[in-house]
Order: C-alpha cells, then structure tokens, then sequence
C-alpha cells in the first residue's frame, strides 16, 4: 500500500504467500510426481512426495490400455473434447459477437425485447434446463453435434461483448458508413479488430468451460467413441482396482491443454475473469 | 445478425426451459411404453411429502444448503484474504497470483480424483498420513470422504481449493480500482492497518464483495461433478453428498423419471432465481456511482 515495506515486513510477505501458495500448488506437484511414478508408491504417505523412480511408463500403458475398440482410444477422447472445444469456441465467438452488435450498434424493431429476453435467459443456468433437454434430444445422444449445439449460443458471452462495443465511439462506424461500408462490412473490418480484448476473455472463459463440461455429455453419451476426455477419466477413475499411476497420467494429460494455454494467455485469462465480474 | 444467437438461445434456452415447466406437470418416464399422463402437482406434492421421494430430496436441499453455508463465508473471505496479500507490489507477485489461480482451470472431474488421492482412507493416504506424522504416530487411517460426518466438509475443501483463484482475481479488480490517495490519506490521519481496512478497503469494494459472495452462491447450488464422480468411483457417502443437481440427474438417468425429474429442475431454478435476484438488487446500488 503506501508506505516502503521494511525487509522484515517484506519478508513476512513472501514468507505467508509461500505458505499458502503450497496449499494450492502440493497436489498439482502430488499429480505431475504421481504420474511418473510406480502405482504402488502413490499411495505411500509422504513419500508420494519423493521424486524417485521416474519414468513415463504410466502414459505409455495410459495410451496403449486405451487402444483398442473394447476400451476406447486415448486420442479419441482428446480429439473430441478438442473438436468440441473448438466448435463451441469460435462458432460462439461468432454468433454472440454479432448478435451483441446488432443489439448495441444497429437499430431495429424489437431490439429492446430481444435484448431483455437475452437479459432474462442469462439467468437461467445449464443446470436447469438439462433434464428437458435430454428429453427432447433424446433420440440424438451419442452424436457429436448435440454435444456442441447447445452451447454455442450463450446469453452471458453476448453480454460480454455487449457492453465492450458500447464503450466503442459511434464516429468510428459513421466514417466508415459514409465510404460505403454496410454494417458486415463494418462489423468484420472495423468492430473485430478493434474488440480483440473482448474476444480473447470472451474466448478464454469459453475453453475454460467447455473442456471442464461434464454434466451434459453424462446425460447424453454412452457410447464410447464419442466420449469426451472428461468424462472418461470419471469412467476410468473408478475402475476396480484403481491403477492410481495411470489414472494420474490421464489426469496430466486431461488438464495439459489447458495449463498450455493458460500459460501463454495468463493474462487474458486473469483480465477476462476481472473484467466480466466488475462491469457486471 | 443477431438472429443465429437469438435462434439458438431460444432453442436450448428458452423453449427447454419451458418445457421444463410442463413435463413436471405430467408423469413422463423414458422407455415406458405408457404415454405421458397429465400429473397436475403430483410431481412436487411426492417431492416433498412422499415419504420415499421427500426424503433424498429434503436431504438434497439440506446438503445444498450445507455446502453454501460453509462455502460463502469460506471461499469469499479467503479470496478477500489472498487478494489483499496479492494487492503488493512485490517482486514475483504475478508468478504468485497465477500459482493461487491455477486450479481454476483443472476441470472438476480432474480435481476429484487428486483429491479423492490426499482424503483416501488408508494411513497411507496423503492427509492421514500428514496428521500422523505430526500427531506423532497416534493418527490411524481414517476415511474423510465415506464418513457421513466428513464427506461434506472433504467436497466443501475441494471445491474451496478449485474456486478461490476464479473469486480472489475479481477482488482484486475491485481493490485496484480504489485510489491510492484514500490509503495516503488515512496514513496521514495515522490509521492502523486495521482501520484502513475497515474504513478504506472494505467501503472500496462493497459491491464487488457482494457481489462475490452471491455469485458464489448461485454456483454453489449448481455444485454436481464433484459429487457425481466420487459418488461413482470414489467411495464418497452418498446420503450426506447428494445435491439438488445430482438428484435430478440421477432421477431423470437411472430411475428414467423424467417428470419427477423436471419437477427437480424447476425447484431448483427457483431458488437460482431467487438468488441471483436478490444479487442484483444489492449489487446494483453500489454499481451506480
């Protein structure tokens, strides 16, 4: 705060965050020590901690156990949860950047209404309409679509965008419109490139959320050749007995995409999560 | 433009949600040969009287209840704690933020089995082991998730362990945006620590920590993946875990009750909404200076 801290003060500082920071980081370092290392030595007590008899073993029996059509293919389950990933991502950036633009930028009929419906279906989390929906799709599980569809359109992103092109100064589309410029046009050469931010947090919490999504393909998948990774790795956590080597390697691999990105886009990450609580 | 999103929101929205509405009405089961039958309120009259029905379901809320209990307080005080800490400037203070903030990104599904490793009940298991160690060998094995009196308690810990990261970086957004001169004034009317707190901190981000706090607990009612994946694989006691969520999923998927299921659904929504209603009406105020 205002004041020089003292070395001691200072030192105290370091000396609490450190203490807590392990809280947080032991059984991160716990998983990525565990997957190197024999079954048998996870659950040993402290040792688990030891970094002896390293070896990559575990990924390699992950990877060839989950290789055939009774058990499901490993890369299966990551390209899946990728694609998903992908799909749900950018085809939401799409769709809600341009629907927010219409509804901050462009005037039309109805627009206050629809505004206020999607207003009003933000309130509605996933978690309620779940069970209608697995009734009324029901014909379509274990498809690759009905997994994406649903959340490519999303209330809370809209809003996100909604309010960083308000921020937006009218001027800039008016020069544009007097060289002729319709509103794609403006919305694909002007608006997007100026709103970079907005799609990055808007981006970023999306991945974050889809490649943790759980409850939805619970309800709509059974058939393991459209299984996406999370999901199987609470299939293959409780198998009897628990190879608790292997099931750490999935876990590594599970969480590796995202510790990628996150480490190139901390912070995106951090500003996105900061930006859409604050202004909400 | 704005058509495909609209459309799709109305479509898994909108029209689901609705229909939510109107399957509870009707008795609905999956792969019966019986055609749905109007219900009336039967659904929700079972939900809280029948005795066979009321009972997980009454447990479900009450587990709910629990879990947002201790986690609010919990998980936004903690946050409010590691932001003020983070809120320096110290060298390696960004490599401290993101190590607090990290597990946010672990999906729960991930997060459950780690931890379902630390709480195992075996004396070998990390946290037994850890209290035997500083107990000086008179700590034996003890099974944090299939104890009725701890499962709860192990999925609040985990939760708080997955979530504080996401609530600690909004405050401190909030705590960046009071100005520095509120800090050097108190300094010069001599104000302890203490009172800059109270006077200057925490007027600062009242609304950003109400804020917290009710986001916080409308997702601690959407609480399910942890549950679910402990319940299936991980010995966790179900009775004292069940929530509202895991209750309709497991009433719509392996009992194929999609009615009593949608009547689930909506009592949930409600209280959602009841939440987040109230979120508004006492962020709101703050949000227009």
């Amino acid at each position: 705060m205002g004041t020089t801290p003292t070395p001691l003060r200072r030192f105290m500082d370091y000396a609490v965050l450190s203490v807590l920071a392990s809280v947080f980081v032991l059984p991160v370092i716990y998983l990525f020590l565990g997957s190197l290392k024999p079954s048998d030595e996870i659950l040993n007590g402290l040792s688990g901690f030891l970094p002896t008899d390293l070896s990559f073993d575990n990924y390699s029996a992950v990877l060839s156990s989950l290789n055939s059509d009774s058990t499901g293919y490993f890369w299966r389950f990551m390209g899946i949860s990728l694609l998903l990933a992908f799909v749900v991502v950018t085809g939401g950036l799409f769709v809600n950047s341009m629907a927010a633009y219409g509804l901050s930028r462009l005037k039309w009929r109805g627009r206050e209404a629809v505004f206020t419906l999607i207003l009003l279906l933000m309130l509605v989390p996933f978690e309620s309409v779940a069970v209608p929906l697995f009734y009324m799709f029901n014909d379509q599980r274990n498809t690759l679509y009905i997994l994406a569809l649903p959340f490519i359109a999303n209330a809370f992103s809209v809003y996100q965008f909604h309010t960083f092109f308000r921020s937006i100064p009218p001027s800039i589309e008016e020069a544009a419109r007097i060289d002729g410029a319709g509103p794609w046009r403006t919305f694909f050469a002007i608006i997007v490139p100026m709103s970079k931010p907005a799609f990055a947090s808007v981006a970023i919490l999306t991945f974050l959320i889809q490649w943790g999504s759980f409850l939805w393909p619970v309800l709509m998948v059974s058939d393991p050749s459209v299984r996406p990774l999370p999901q199987e790795m609470s299939v293959f956590q409780g198998q009897q007995p628990p190879d608790w080597g292997q099931i750490l390697a999935f876990g590594v691999l599970l969480v590796l995409p995202v510790l990628i990105v996150f480490a190139f886009f901390q912070r995106w990450f951090v500003q996105g999560v900061a930006s859409s609580a604050v202004k909400g | 433009m704005s058509a495909p999103a609209v459309v799709g929101l109305i479509v898994f929205v909108g029209v689901p949600f609705g229909y939510a509405v109107v399957l509870s009405f009707y008795n609905v089961r999956l792969g019966s040969p019986l055609e749905p039958s109007f219900f009336g309120l039967e659904q929700y009259r079972r939900l809280f009287t029948d005795p066979d029905l009321s009972g997980p379901f009454l447990r479900a809320l009450l587990n709910n209840l629990t879990f947002a209990v201790f986690v609010v307080p919990v998980q936004t005080a903690l946050a409010l704690a590691l932001a003020i800490l983070l809120n320096r400037k110290l060298k390696a203070i960004g490599l401290f933020r993101s190590l607090f903030f990290m597990p946010v990104v672990f999906p729960m599904a991930l997060v459950a089995v780690i931890w379902r490793l630390i709480l195992a009940r075996s004396d070998q298991g990390m946290l037994n082991s850890a209290l035997d160690a500083v107990s000086f060998g008179n700590w034996g094995a003890f099974d944090w998730l299939g104890d009725s009196a701890t499962a709860m308690a192990s999925i609040v810990v985990l939760s708080i362990w997955q979530g504080v990261g996401f609530q600690m970086v909004i405050l401190l957004a909030g705590l960046q945006q009071i100005p520095g001169e509120l800090y050097e004034a108190a300094e010069l009317d001599r104000a302890s620590r203490w009172q800059q707190f109270r006077h200057v901190t925490l007027p600062g981000i009242h609304s950003t920590l109400v804020f917290v706090a009710m986001l916080t607990s409308v997702l601690s009612f959407r609480v399910f993946d942890q549950v679910y994946v402990l319940v299936r694989g991980g010995g966790l006691d179900e009775d004292a875990t069940r929530t509202v969520m895991y209750q309709a999923v497991t009433t719509a998927f392996d009992q194929n009750n999609i009615g009593q299921a949608s009547a689930i659904t909506v009592v949930f929504f409600l209280i959602v909404v009841v939440l987040t209603l109230i979120q508004r009406r006492v962020v709101r105020p703050g949000n227009e200076d």
